[in-house]
């Protein structure tokens, strides 16, 4: 057996389907873009696959376990957070801070009186601590959310509804704590890790790179995870959560499991946000960009990994073409986009692509007399959503998205341009 | 309580929801090996019972003893561990997966999250997989997605998946409901050899069905027990025939 046939009928790796599709992102990852962008647009793109880390996460949660999560956001900023936190007190040296009162901390301390680091920011002195924080604490704050509310069998859009209501305390209180968190402006003016000036082109490049790599792995241990008995079982509580739980498990430890895994991904992807843009602030955590990442989620297909990634590069690229030009439009028009997709197709570009290359005959399983065979064939239709799940979810989805465009509309347009909501796009939504 | 041969001893069980007795001091036993019906008209409170003994609802006072352990404190999912398997009235399948999925999905290894993250399907899971789709008579079907069955032999499947997990009780909620002349004879004959080395409890209304496959009849009435014996015992009691069986 070659090393492609041992690839290829891996069940890890989703067969030979599931090799072609990664061994494409990852060419047009590492290579096609690299090649054809220059940098300024490459560290765009670097920026957009940190939000695929959380969508990447969501087609876990929310296609596979049927879990919505309203506030992946939180997750994204904590990771976020604490890479900004260890990169701001580096950038705080007693040297270049010497005209500040109290010389060596972060000086929107400085600015809020605090005359010595609080002892939350101590850890994040050090890269290692900073790097188990990154991945430690959106796991245990997902644990607490997770337990409290799944081992009380709180689902569907109740948890959706508390997950936004998190998010939002969470955006709140960063804000309010101008003095620890930097407040509304964030944590900026962050420059070097370990020594190494990440303003750099070449180290622009390095962490898109390195950004990609942890893309792609993220991927494939996702794609472990739902090979296993654990995805099949994911499956199967979507379906009917009760067999499930009269079948011997325990239905709330397989969900407070997922919920932290998908937490963890977005964590890395907001660590890697923080190292690329140079910057973290609130409007990344609040409900809006969470409810953006299921946009960018349910555009690629919410059950395929693969299309998490291209969903958000797509959005994200309509978002920088037409923000340029038309800013305050968009926020509709990504509504407009997220109710055609839900309604039309609800298996968003990955589902387009099933049907046509299931049309044209590409990737034509292969019959297999072995005995193996057993879970090919219905794989590709267990993948689709179906007509109920989508319209109980609908509801929630579609007053959720009313929800963002009115609060982008009304933080992003002046008062003078507020009465926008009113246009009939937004009665649309 | 003290302890019993019985594999199962409910007694005085009651439950009330909002002041209504739906089960109301239920007093039963169980036999190894037995097969026990119960019957009785709409509202009765037969699908309570069942509820009650595998943890799905709580009960209000009394007590359920499966192999004399107590099973009101437990979780469900500590319930179905013990032994205690349950089929609801409608086909409960993962339509999503295969048949063979759906059996090995009920395989009662690797139930712990990291314990389902490293299963594998080895030859022991491969084994009884055959053997329980021979038992319910689908081993053509197991490549096929269970959503593609037919309404019969959804129910055959759910009943495989609990036998997949060789619970030493089993209660099955309506398992002919909705079957063909035909696929009612299979069913009682899987019944009766299914029942040959554990427990079963069965909801049916079919008189005809119950016949065939029932060692001892329990017959309820508004959360009491009317009449408990053979089924020619019952068919002629009076209080039996005025209540349920003389509609």
């Amino acid at each position: 057996m070659n090393l492609w046939e041992k690839l290829t009928t891996s069940r890890v790796l989703g067969g030979k389907e599931g090799v072609l599709g990664l061994a494409l992102l990852a060419a047009i990852i590492f290579i096609v873009l690299p090649l054809g962008v220059d940098i300024f647009r490459l560290n765009l793109i670097g920026k957009y696959l940190t939000y695929a880390f959380v969508a990447v996460g969501l087609v876990m949660l929310w296609g596979h376990g049927g879990v919505l999560s309203l506030g992946q956001g939180i997750f994204f900023g904590l990771g976020g957070y604490a890479m900004a936190m260890f990169l701001k007190l580096e950038a705080s040296d007693p040297i270049s801070t010497k005209i500040q009162s109290t010389p060596g901390i972060p000086d929107f301390m400085d600015w809020n009186q605090l005359t010595a680091l609080p002892w939350f920011w101590e850890p994040f002195k050090s890269l290692p601590l900073t790097i188990i924080a990154v991945l430690t604490i959106p796991a245990l704050f997902a644990y607490v959310i997770g337990y409290a509310m799944f081992k009380r069998r709180v689902g569907g859009v109740y948890f959706s509804i508390i997950t936004q209501a998190v998010a939002l305390i969470l955006s709140i209180l960063i804000v309010g704590q101008q003095g620890y968190t930097g407040g509304v402006n964030g944590i900026t003016d962050l420059k070097t890790m370990l020594g190494w000036d990440i303003r750099t082109d070449s180290a622009k490049y390095i962490l898109y790179y390195v950004n990609g790599l942890l893309l792609i792995g993220a991927i494939v241990l996702s794609q472990y995870i739902m090979s296993s008995k654990f995805g099949m079982l994911l499956l199967a509580m979507r379906d009917k959560e009760e067999r499930v739980r009269f079948s011997g498990y325990d239905v709330s430890n397989f969900k407070i499991f997922v919920f932290c895994f998908a937490a963890i991904l977005s964590a890395v992807g907001g660590a890697m946000f923080t190292l690329q843009v140079g910057f973290m602030s609130p409007s990344f955590v609040g409900i809006v960009p969470s409810i953006e990442m299921i946009i960018f989620c349910a555009v690629g297909g919410r059950a395929s990994l693969i299309g998490a990634v291209y969903g958000t590069l797509l959005v994200n690229y309509g978002k920088t073409v037409f923000s340029e030009t038309y800013p305050e439009l968009w926020l509709f028009l990504m509504g407009g986009l997220f109710i055609a997709v839900v309604m039309f197709f609800p298996n968003g570009l990955a589902g387009i692509w099933n049907k046509y290359a299931e049309k044209f005959g590409w990737f034509k399983p292969k019959e297999d007399a072995s005995g193996t065979s057993d879970v090919k064939k219905p794989e590709a239709k267990k993948f689709e959503v179906s007509a109920s799940e989508v319209d109980s979810e609908a509801t929630a989805l579609t007053s959720a998205v009313t929800n963002t465009t009115q609060v982008a509309a009304t933080t992003k347009t002046s008062s003078k341009q507020a009465n926008v909501v009113n246009t009939p796009a937004a009665r649309g939504a | 309580m003290s302890n019993t041969d019985f594999v199962l001893a409910v007694e005085d069980l009651t439950v009330s929801f909002d002041g209504f007795k739906a089960v109301d001091k239920l007093t039963m036993y169980i036999d190894k090996n037995e097969l026990r019906v119960l019957v009785g008209p709409n509202g009765a409170g037969k699908t309570t019972v069942l509820d009650l003994i595998c943890g799905k609802t709580k009960s209000t006072a009394g007590s359920i003893k499966f192999k004399n352990t107590e099973l009101t404190k437990l979780s469900e999912h500590e319930i179905v561990r013990s032994g205690v398997g349950r089929k609801f009235q409608n086909p409960s399948i993962y339509e999503n997966l295969s048949v063979y999925q759906n059996l090995e999905v009920s395989y009662p290894k690797g139930r712990g999250v990291f314990g389902s993250l490293t299963f594998k399907r080895t030859k022991a899971v491969e084994e009884q997989v055959r053997k329980v789709a021979a038992d319910i008579m689908l081993t053509d079907f197991l490549d096929m997605e269970s959503a593609l069955l037919s309404h019969g032999q959804k129910q055959w499947l759910e009943i495989g998946m609990l036998l997949m997990q060789e619970p030493e009780l089993l209660m099955l909620d309506e398992p002919v409901a909705g079957m063909s002349a035909k696929e009612r004879d299979q069913t009682a004959e899987l019944l009766n050899r299914i029942c040959q080395n554990r427990s079963v409890i069965v909801i049916e209304h079919d008189m005809e069905f119950v016949k065939k496959i029932a060692h001892k009849v329990t017959v309820l009435h508004q959360g009491k027990i009317l009449a408990e014996g053979s089924m020619d015992k019952v068919q002629n009691d009076e209080k039996v025939i005025e209540v349920y069986l003389g509609h």
